[in-house]
């Protein structure tokens, strides 16, 4: 339970390959593809910090979009005089305050409720920043001027992702995944073995809100002009349940089965349907979630089971089970 | 008030607006015994379990373990200062392997065990409950009486100072009944403190000490087995609500 497994070195082996393929992206197009990737890099962060939180847990949060724009106001105020790296990590920290504040008055909340005050906080956080701009910068927009490229974004995002998915491994086989693990099956179970469920959930939420901080302190200076709109654009919010929900929450890596498809299908919907690319994207959510409704992640097992059925059923049940 | 009561509960009182499912009911269990607490259906039996374990929480009264003041705590403070149950409706985690059902029992309450310790206790609780080596089989297939088992194992891995049984042995055939009775029996042994709510009278008579009659939410009989169940009252809850 606490060193590695044959398993886990050989996974662990893939990505290091993997991340190695990703990182020299870069260096073979600093164009369309490089910017692609970032897209599908900060999807994937976003994605994965949002599932450790909401996968065991089944809370579906809509609070991204706050976090993200925090995060991206963090480096849009202190650029001028702080230098980047602490911007990081004050990111981190503002993000991770606002969800531990949240967590603790909203956790006791259930299913629906927690959903739209979620909604509703990433919007009234972006009426505050946008009124305190108003109010005492006397302008709606930051300018970020910064000498990062869009290739060290991308590096940074590969970074952060390696980061964040090292910490969901780490949680997942300490205490607090398993208890979150045991949270997921019977809250009451959970309660009754000693596991203090309202905290738990609370610490999931903020390491989940101070990564999708991050992300948002990062990607700032792509946008260059930071405004409230665009910091704190909900879209990002749906975009993310979509995704995550599209690949799986079941496992760590699971959302990455949603993030990396439909980013490239909704970056050539909206290349070559610029008129139509809402409607379009509505079109082919409806269509994902008719046709997968449990995901890639529920597709591939379906094939697994199918592929298992010669053997006996109690092995299909067992890695399910793991 | 005698020092060797585990648990005292004093007037304690539950409604439920207007209901009172428990009406200012008074008992103590002392060090090591196990006790039956019974009554008719709709007595308030579960609903006292659940105050002792923190699943509800009383409207007055108090109810102490070894002293300390517990009720008004959160069910996981109670747990942890080593009260374990099993539920009446059995809930086991189907999603957890077998022997991670009873290393849940282990991390995070009376006992903080974690990692090789916790697995090699679990083995040996699984060992015990009689569903030795079946440690990593799925738990959504097992039978009735082995969730049952998983479940005891499960509440035994904290090590507990008070064990709740909330109809442990309910829903089990002859035989498995006569295998669930020795698996309690055995827990008394060891010095186990035990509180087990049951219907089935064969296990009350020959497993416990002393017996607390409810009935409609209220104490109508308190001592030996034998004393209590030939009280006219009792004899009049019982032969009211359950004559067949």
């Amino acid at each position: 339970m606490i060193r590695m497994n044959n398993k886990e070195q050989r996974v662990a082996a893939i990505a290091l390959l993997l991340f190695g393929a990703a990182a020299s992206i870069p260096l073979l197009d600093e164009g369309y593809y490089l910017s692609l990737s970032v897209n599908i890099a900060m999807y994937a962060v976003l994605c994965t910090a949002w599932t450790l939180f909401s996968g065991p847990t089944h809370y579906i949060s809509l609070a991204t979009a706050a976090f993200f724009g925090i995060g991206t106001y963090s480096v849009g105020l202190g650029i001028d005089t702080l230098p980047f790296p602490l911007l990081l990590l004050i990111a981190a920290l503002a993000s991770g305050i606002l969800a531990g504040l949240v967590g603790i008055a909203t956790l006791r909340l259930s299913g629906v409720y927690f959903v739209i005050f979620t909604l509703g906080l990433a919007e009234l956080v972006r009426q505050v920043v946008t009124w305190l701009q108003v109010k005492f910068l006397g302008a709606v927009g930051l300018y970020v001027f910064t000498d990062l490229a869009e290739k060290h974004i991308f590096w940074m995002l590969l970074a952060l992702a390696a980061v964040v998915f090292i910490t969901g491994w780490l949680v997942n086989r300490s205490r607090l995944g398993f208890a979150m693990r045991i949270i997921g099956n019977d809250e009451t179970v959970a309660r009754h073995v000693g596991i203090d469920v309202a905290r738990a959930k609370v610490i999931l939420f903020v390491i989940s809100g101070a990564f999708i901080g991050i992300t948002g302190a990062i990607l700032a200076p792509r946008f260059a002009y930071v405004e409230p709109p665009s910091a704190f654009n909900p879209v990002i919010s749906f975009q993310v349940v979509i995704m995550a929900l599209l690949g799986g929450t079941g496992r760590l890596w699971a959302p990455l089965l949603g993030v990396i498809p439909f980013t490239i299908l909704f970056d050539r919907i909206s290349a070559s349907f610029p008129n139509h690319t809402s409607l379009l994207i509505g079109v082919t959510f409806m269509a994902i979630v008719y046709f997968l409704p449990r995901g890639v992640m529920g597709l591939f097992e379906d094939i697994r089971a199918r592929k298992d059925k010669t053997r006996p059923v109690a092995a299909g049940v067992a890695e399910a089970a793991e | 008030m005698s020092s060797a009561n585990l648990l005292s509960v004093e007037a304690a009182r539950k409604a439920f607006g207007g209901l009172v499912a428990v009406n200012d009911v008074d008992f103590t269990v002392k060090q090591s015994e196990l006790i039956g607490l019974i009554g008719p259906n709709g007595s308030g039996k579960t609903t006292m379990m659940n105050l002792i374990s923190g699943a509800l929480q009383l409207t007055s009264g108090a109810i102490r373990l070894d002293g300390e003041v517990i009720s008004g705590m959160p069910a996981h403070q109670i747990a942890r200062r080593g009260v374990a149950r099993t539920f009446q409706l059995v809930r086991i985690l189907p999603s957890l392997s077998a022997v991670e059902n009873v290393i849940a029992g282990a991390v995070f309450g009376h006992v903080r065990a974690w990692g090789d310790d916790a697995y090699r206790e679990a083995e040996i609780l699984l060992d015990r409950v009689g569903l030795g080596g079946r440690g990593n089989a799925p738990t959504g297939s097992m039978t009735y009486i082995d969730q049952k088992r998983l479940e005891l194992a499960r509440a035994l891995a904290s090590n507990p100072r008070l064990l709740l049984l909330d109809e442990w042995l309910a829903g089990l055939n002859p035989s498995e009944l006569r295998i669930g009775i020795e698996l309690i029996r055995d827990l008394r042994e060891d010095g186990r403190t035990i509180i087990m709510v049951e219907h089935v009278m064969d296990a009350i008579r020959s497993l416990c000490d002393r017996c607390v009659v409810m009935s409609s939410g209220v104490k109508i009989a308190d001592g030996s087995v034998h004393d209590v169940l030939s009280q006219p009252e009792v004899v009049t809850a019982y032969l009211g609500a359950e004559d067949a």
